[in-house]
C-alpha cells in the first residue's frame, strides 16, 4: 500500500468505527462522544490554520460564535427553519473570516494573535452588548420542534450522534484533501519558511487569507452544529476561554496532523470528565496539562507518534 | 449636575485607573522588552499582589495603616519570587520560545487561578484603606453676582485615591532612576538591546530574565496591592486589567517608558470619561477594537520605534 493508500484506509476506517460505535455505546458516552464530534470541527477547523499554515489565532471563539448566532439568532428573531438558518451560520462565519482575515493579513507573529485576541474580545462584548437579543451570558435555548431539517429531529440521540459524524467525516474529508494538494503543502511551506516560500514565486497573502476563510468556516460549521443539535447559544461560547480550548485540544492531539484534533479533544473531553468527578478543580488540571505539554511533548499525541513510528501519518 | 463637574469626576476616576494601569503595563512591557516574550499569566500576578495583600492585612491586624504598610512591602516581593520561579521551571526550560511562551503562560494563568480559587475562594474581598478622608471637590459657576464657587452633590474623591495616584508617580520615577541610572539598568538594556552581545561580554542574560520577569510581576503585584482597598480583591480581577495592560503597552510601544506612561493615562482617563457617559461595555468594545486597529495600521505603537 502506498502511503497514500494507508492514510485513505485509516481515516475511513475511523469514520466507520465510529459509525458502529454509536450502537454499541451507552447513553452516556454515546452523548458525549457526539460533544466531542462536533468540537472536533472547531478544533479540526483551527488546526489549518495553527497547525498547517503556522498562524496562531488566539481569538478563533469569534468564528465558532459566529456560526452558533448566525444559526440561532436566525431561528429565535426571524424564524428561519434550521435548514437555511444552518446556511446563515456558514455564511456568518464565512463573512467575519473575510472581513477579520485581510485585515489579519497586514499583522505577522505577536501581533497576529493580539489582533485576533483583540478581535474576538470586542466580539464577546458585542454579544453581551445585544444582549436584548442574545441575552448575554445566561443564552437562550433552541425550542426542541425548530430543531428539524428534512424531518429528522436533531435533538434525538441516534439522529445527532449521525448529524455530527456526518460533519466530523466532512472535515476529515475535506482536511485530508487539503492536505494531499498543492494548496495544502503551500501552506505548510509558509508555515516552515515563509519568506523561502514567497521567492518561489507562491502568492503568500493570498493562501493565508485562503486558510483563513477555510478555517473561519470550518470553525462556523462546528459553532452552528453546536448550538443545533444541543439547542442552547450562551457569550460562553464566544469568550476568551473557547479561543484557547481549541488551541489546547490541537496542541495535545498534534498540530499539522488530520487526526490530532479528534485526539486531542477526545482526550481533554474524557480528563476533565473523569477529574471532575474527583475534584472541581479542572482548571488547575488544564493548565498543568497545557505547561506539561509545551515542556515534554511540543508535537503532542499523534505528532509523537508520527515522529517515532508512523512517518507517514497525514 | 451639570457637564463639568461629570468631567471632573471621569477624570479623577480616570487617573487612579491611570495610576494603576502605568505601574501593571510597564511590568508588562519590561518582559517583552528584554526578554521578547508575551506574559499572558501578568493579570494573574497583579491578582495575586491584592490575594496577598488581604492575606496580610487579616494577619497582621491591629490598625489597617500597619497591615496595608505590611501588605505593601511583602506582596510585592513574595509575586515576584514566585514568577521568578515560574521563570526558571518553566520559561527557561523551553528558551522563551514566543509561541510556546505565550502557551504555557496560558497554562499558568489557569494553575494560579484555580489555586487561588481553592485556597481564596470564590468571594471578593476589601482591605482597609489606610487613610480614607472623603474630599469634596468645589466647582464654580456664574452667577448674577460673577464666578463663585459652590460644593457640587456626588463631585468628591477620596485622600486614599490622590495617594494612590502620589505613589504611582513616585514608582515610575523609581523604575526611571533603575532604568538609567544604575548598574543593574545598564545589564537590563544591554540585553533587551542585543542578548547575545550581552552575554559575549560576561552579562549574565539568565539572571537578568529571571530577575526582571520577577520584576515586571512585582510591578503587576504593586498595582494589585493599591487598588484592593478601592476594588475588592476576587480571584478572576486579573482580567481586564491584561486586556488594559496589553492595550497600553501596545498603544506606547513596547519598551518604551514614557510611551507606557501617556498611553496609561491616556486609556484610563478615556476609559474614566467614556464609562461616565456610555456603558461600561460599549467603552471597552471602542478601547479593543481601537487597539486591534492600532496594530494592524501601525504596528510599532503610536510612540514606538519598534514593531512588535
Amino acid at each position: 500500500m502506498t502511503d497514500l493508500q494507508k492514510s485513505w484506509v485509516l481515516h475511513l476506517g475511523i469514520i466507520a468505527l465510529l459509525f458502529v460505535l454509536q450502537f454499541i455505546l451507552p447513553a452516556y458516552h454515546h452523548g458525549s462522544l457526539a460533544r466531542v464530534m462536533v468540537l472536533t470541527c472547531y478544533a479540526m477547523g483551527y488546526n489549518i490554520l495553527f497547525g498547517y499554515t503556522g498562524l496562531l489565532s488566539l481569538g478563533h471563539a469569534l468564528f465558532f460564535a459566529a456560526g452558533m448566532y448566525g444559526l440561532s439568532l436566525s431561528i429565535a428573531h426571524l424564524d428561519w427553519n434550521a435548514g437555511p438558518a444552518l446556511l446563515a451560520g456558514l455564511a456568518a462565519g464565512f463573512a467575519m473570516a473575510l472581513v477579520i482575515g485581510m485585515l489579519l493579513l497586514r499583522t505577522a507573529g505577536v501581533a497576529f494573535m493580539i489582533v485576533t485576541l483583540m478581535f474576538a474580545q470586542a466580539g464577546y462584548l458585542t454579544v453581551l452588548y445585544f444582549g436584548e437579543w442574545t441575552r448575554g451570558d445566561e443564552g437562550f435555548v433552541i425550542q426542541q420542534d425548530l430543531r428539524r431539517i428534512a424531518g429528522y429531529d436533531l435533538s434525538d440521540p441516534t439522529n445527532r450522534y449521525f448529524a455530527a459524524l456526518l460533519l466530523m467525516a466532512a472535515c476529515i474529508i475535506i482536511t485530508l484533501r487539503v492536505v494531499q494538494t498543492g494548496f495544502g503543502r503551500v501552506l505548510v511551506a509558509i508555515r516552515e519558511n515563509e519568506e523561502r516560500t514567497r521567492m518561489l514565486g507562491y502568492d503568500i497573502q493570498r493562501h493565508k487569507l485562503a486558510a483563513i476563510l477555510l478555517s473561519g468556516t470550518m470553525s462556523a460549521a462546528a459553532g452552528a452544529a453546536y448550538g443545533l443539535l444541543f439547542g442552547y447559544a450562551g457569550a460562553t461560547f464566544a469568550s476568551v476561554q473557547y479561543s484557547i480550548f481549541p488551541l489546547l485540544w490541537v496542541l495535545l492531539g498534534g498540530a499539522g496532523t488530520v487526526l490530532g484534533p479528534f485526539i486531542g479533544t477526545l482526550f481533554m473531553f474524557y480528563l476533565i470528565d473523569l477529574s471532575s468527578e474527583l475534584t472541581t478543580a479542572y482548571m488547575l488540571i488544564a493548565g498543568l496539562v497545557l505547561v506539561a505539554l509545551t515542556l515534554f511533548a511540543p508535537q503532542g499525541l499523534v505528532g509523537e507518534l508520527r515522529r517515532r513510528t508512523m512517518r507517514w501519518l497525514p | 449636575m451639570e457637564l463639568g463637574p461629570y468631567l471632573i469626576l471621569g477624570l479623577l476616576e480616570g487617573l487612579v485607573t491611570a495610576a494603576v494601569l502605568s505601574l501593571m503595563a510597564l511590568g508588562l512591557s519590561l518582559v517583552f522588552g528584554v526578554m521578547r516574550v508575551v506574559n499572558v499569566a501578568h493579570g494573574e500576578f497583579f491578582m495575586v499582589g491584592a490575594v496577598l495583600a488581604w492575606w496580610i492585612a487579616g494577619a497582621v491586624g491591629g490598625h489597617p495603616a500597619l497591615g496595608f504598610l505590611a501588605a505593601l512591602l511583602l506582596a510585592p516581593p513574595l509575586t515576584a519570587g514566585l514568577a521568578m520561579l515560574a521563570d526558571q521551571l518553566v520559561l527557561k526550560r523551553i528558551g522563551y520560545d514566543p509561541e510556546r511562551t505565550i502557551v504555557a503562560t496560558i497554562g499558568l494563568l489557569y494553575v494560579i487561578q484555580q489555586i487561588t480559587l481553592m485556597t481564596y475562594g470564590p468571594d471578593a474581598r476589601p482591605v482597609e484603606a489606610p487613610f480614607n478622608q472623603r474630599l469634596s471637590i468645589p466647582f464654580v459657576e456664574w452667577t448674577p453676582e460673577g464666578l463663585s464657587m459652590y460644593w457640587p452633590w456626588g463631585l468628591g474623591t477620596t485622600s486614599y485615591k490622590l495617594a494612590v495616584i502620589a505613589a504611582a508617580v513616585i514608582l515610575l520615577t523609581a523604575i526611571w532612576l533603575l532604568m538609567t541610572r544604575t548598574r543593574y539598568g545598564l545589564l537590563m538594556r544591554a540585553t533587551q538591546l542585543d542578548r547575545e552581545t550581552a552575554q559575549a561580554f560576561a552579562i549574565p542574560v539568565g539572571r537578568v530574565y529571571a530577575s526582571v520577569f520577577g520584576l515586571g510581576a512585582g510591578l503587576a503585584a504593586l498595582g494589585g496591592v493599591l487598588i484592593v482597598p478601592i476594588q475588592q480583591a476576587h480571584y478572576l480581577m486579573g482580567h481586564d486589567p491584561l486586556l488594559l495592560s496589553f492595550i497600553v503597552v501596545i498603544i506606547g510601544g513596547l519598551g518604551s517608558l514614557p510611551g507606557t506612561v501617556v498611553a496609561a493615562l491616556l486609556i484610563g482617563v478615556s476609559d474614566g470619561m467614556i464609562s461616565v457617559f456610555f456603558s461600561p461595555t460599549l467603552a471597552k468594545i471602542i478601547a479593543t477594537l481601537a487597539v486591534a486597529f492600532v496594530l494592524i495600521f501601525r504596528p510599532q505603537g503610536l510612540f514606538g520605534k519598534r514593531a512588535l
